[in-house]
């Protein structure tokens, strides 16, 4: 059986890459390449992250005497993941790009060019886990053993098909675990730092790189309180995020908040913590993984975002695919663009984007 | 006395000519007129260019108006492949060698994705063309081959006058030689060629300055379109200082071609004898390419790492082409062993006339050195 292992460079990766071989697969490695120092505003005589994570991939592939390559997707990525990063932004949304990343570049094109090579499976350094239910026999998401590194949240896009190609070999372990076997393999990013960042913002300056994506300042405009007075002036609606109340500027006397945007007027609305909590959204774009769609309510746990425990909830089918969501308890922050996604125990039933968010009055 | 810093990397660059870096700055100096201005200063800077020009085309065997300035190999390669290639219809055939630099690979990589068919003739292990292969692969509606006349990471030489012959056979087909690595090593012959590329930076001359040669009857568009300057080919206002260097660098070095190339042969020698006491170490270029370039390989150490290593004891050499992507094997090693493993652990050291027996024992032990603390 032959398996291609995404190597982004970092650690995770390199031990599965080991691991893939030691259960006997024959194995290549690959590294996408996403973007380009110029892209991401740094200069290109600069050691490049994206140089050093492609030449750390290399020194892996090396030691585990593996055919290594890098693919160029460089186009792709400013189409489906930069574009849409921007996108949501400036819709007054906050993106998630890793999960665009995941659904479009490592199980959409990367797979497709592994099949294509006569590869029998993908694999990557996520920590999640991949199940066959033998009496559905459908292929099931789940949690990561680790429940501490679990990344399923943002594998919510997988399909049966990409599902049944796909192996996780760290799904079981802990991160120390790989890095112990990273670090007994001699390979030179066992140490490595994981990366936190969007990796084509590395300095985290996210207004600065669309603006000088776009070409566009995004302009002053007014912070206004929910009764609508204007009391400040914010510096671009594209900087503040629902939840936000640090680096405001206003001095009101008490803690206030981002609870709202609207793009069109250019106004972002301050308020105060409790304004925050909201027990409704609806997501669109919905992918299911335990079953082919929801026909009817359910009652199950929901994430809406990376670092959130998950929330019990009733969930409603609507139209269009659409779900509405109505947690138990009200849930802070719940903000357009992230990714919701429901599971029941350590299964992940399936996922998709938020797209409003209030309660009904 | 040894110096703390061995460079043995002078295929990817020359320290200057003194002498070259001096006409620079004397014709700087001297002609300050734009070339192309009809005034008195212009006349004289545009006189200058003239003889300048027709002293580089004297060297080089060609006419003055076969000569087009350039910025370099880089920008040559572009202007003669894609120029040639360009005003073709889409379709049309293209044939270059697994052995080129990333200037040229890049332009096929730019020509398939406008729908040319770009295909790669056989190599031998010598890196000589399959003559027979390359017959072949011209049909009537291929456009251009394109090849190097020296590869920069193997040194490895291509048997251009036979590939001359087959070329003429076929009147369409254009030969573009990449001859960047042999202008000012080897003896190297412009007739039979229809453009040719090179750089001053390779030859002791300046960085920045290069030349395509092009043969009259070439059909070429232009990559840089503007004002007429020295020729229509590229435009630009013509840098005459940089021409005078350029005019000066080429002088030197084919004046004392026999004499630099008898030494640096013996340092190839003697670099080769040397490495019979490291059975570790293998040698990849072949036996006659160009001594000035010595490409090898450690199995177990990464071409890379081994890079590092030696630069951390003051010696400079290379990895593949210092232009190449980055994690990649090497694609000549690659072409030339078949071997990924070697092909990731190869290394180029390159010599010059200025390189001593000493720089190159300072070589041999520290590869003893990284030798034993790596592989134990």
């Amino acid at each position: 059986m032959k398996a291609l292992i995404a190597m982004s460079g970092g650690v995770d990766s390199s031990t599965a890459a080991y691991l893939m071989q030691q259960d006997g697969y024959e194995c290549e490695g690959v590294t996408m390449r996403l973007y380009h120092n110029e892209d991401v505003g740094v200069c290109t005589y600069h050691t490049c992250c994206s140089e050093k994570d492609i030449d750390d991939a290399a020194d892996v592939a090396y030691k585990l005497d593996i055919p290594y390559e890098v693919v160029d997707y460089v186009a792709d990525f400013e189409e489906k993941v930069i574009d849409k990063f921007v996108k949501t932004y400036e819709a007054g949304g906050t993106p998630n790009p890793c999960i665009d990343c995941n659904k479009y570049m490592k199980f959409d094109k990367l797979l497709e060019e592994a099949l294509k090579r006569g590869d029998d499976y993908i694999v990557t350094g996520h920590y999640a886990r991949v199940e066959k239910d033998e009496k559905t026999g459908r292929f099931l998401l789940k949690k990561a053993a680790d429940l501490t590194k679990d990344q399923s949240y943002v594998l919510y896009n997988l399909t049966q098909d990409e599902l049944s190609h796909i192996k996780f070999p760290l799904g079981e372990m802990t991160k120390n675990e790989a890095r112990d076997i990273a670090e007994s393999k001699g390979f030179v990013n066992a140490r490595k730092h994981d990366s936190e960042d969007i990796c084509f913002v590395p300095d985290g300056d996210y207004v600065k790189f669309m603006e000088q994506y776009t070409g566009k300042k995004y302009p002053e405009g007014n912070f206004i309180d929910p009764e609508g007075n204007v009391i400040g002036k914010h510096r671009g609606a594209v900087r503040y995020t629902i939840g936000q109340r640090k680096g405001l500027g206003i001095a009101a006397g008490h803690p206030i908040y981002v609870c709202a945007k609207d793009m069109k007027a250019n106004t972002v609305t301050v308020g105060e913590h409790e304004r925050l909590f909201t027990r409704r959204f609806v997501a669109d774009t919905m992918n299911w993984i335990a079953f082919d769609g929801l026909k009817e309510s359910i009652h199950c746990k929901c994430k809406a975002r990376y670092r959130q425990i998950e929330q019990p909830c009733v969930v409603n089918p609507l139209d269009n695919g659409k779900i509405e969501v109505i947690f138990d308890e009200p849930q802070r922050a719940v903000t357009v663009g992230q990714a919701a996604v429901l599971y029941d125990g350590d299964v992940v039933i399936g996922g998709g984007t938020i797209a409003e968010v209030g309660d009904l009055s | 006395m040894l110096k703390s810093e061995i460079y043995l990397d002078y295929a990817a660059n020359t320290p200057a000519d003194p002498k070259v870096v001096k006409r620079f700055a004397d014709t700087e100096l001297g002609f300050f007129g734009n070339p192309n201005s009809k005034h008195r200063a212009g006349e004289k800077a545009k006189a200058e260019m003239a003889a300048v020009t027709a002293d580089i085309a004297e060297l080089l065997k060609v006419s003055s108006n076969e000569i087009i300035y350039t910025s370099g190999s880089t920008e040559s390669n572009n202007t003669a492949i894609k120029g040639i290639v360009e005003r073709t219809q889409a379709g049309s055939r293209v044939i270059t060698t697994p052995l080129e630099h990333s200037s040229v690979n890049a332009c096929m990589d730019h020509l398939r994705k406008k729908g040319y068919e770009v295909l790669e003739v056989k190599i031998d292990k010598s890196g000589a063309v399959d003559l027979e292969d390359l017959e072949s692969l011209i049909t009537e509606n291929t456009v251009l081959f394109a090849v190097s006349a020296i590869d920069s990471e193997t040194g490895s030489i291509r048997n251009i006058e036979d590939i001359k012959k087959v070329v003429k056979k076929h009147p369409d087909c254009m030969l573009h030689v990449d001859a960047t690595q042999a202008i000012g090593k080897i003896d190297f012959d412009m007739e039979g060629c229809d453009t040719v590329s090179l750089s001053a930076h390779k030859f002791f001359g300046l960085n920045g300055s290069g030349l395509l040669v092009k043969r009259r009857h070439v059909k070429m568009d232009p990559l840089l379109n503007g004002g007429s300057s020295t020729t229509i080919f590229r435009s630009g206002t013509p840098t005459l200082a940089l021409a005078a260097a350029m005019d000066e660098a080429l002088k030197l070095a084919l004046e004392n071609l026999d004499e630099r190339f008898e030494k640096v042969k013996e340092l190839n020698r003697y670099l080769r004898l040397k490495l019979k006491d490291l059975p570790q170490v293998i040698v990849i270029s072949p036996e006659d390419a160009v001594p000035h370039i010595l490409n090898l390989a450690v199995d177990g150490i990464r071409g890379v790492n081994m890079q590092r290593m030696l630069d951390e004891k003051g010696i400079y050499v290379s990895v593949k082409s210092a232009c190449a992507d980055a994690g990649l094997p090497s694609r000549a090693v690659m072409a030339l062993t078949g071997d990924r493993r070697i092909s990731n652990s190869s290394f180029r050291v390159s010599l010059s006339y200025l390189t001593e027996k000493e720089e190159l024992d300072e070589l041999i032990k520290a590869l003893k050195e990284i030798l034993a603390d790596s592989l134990g």
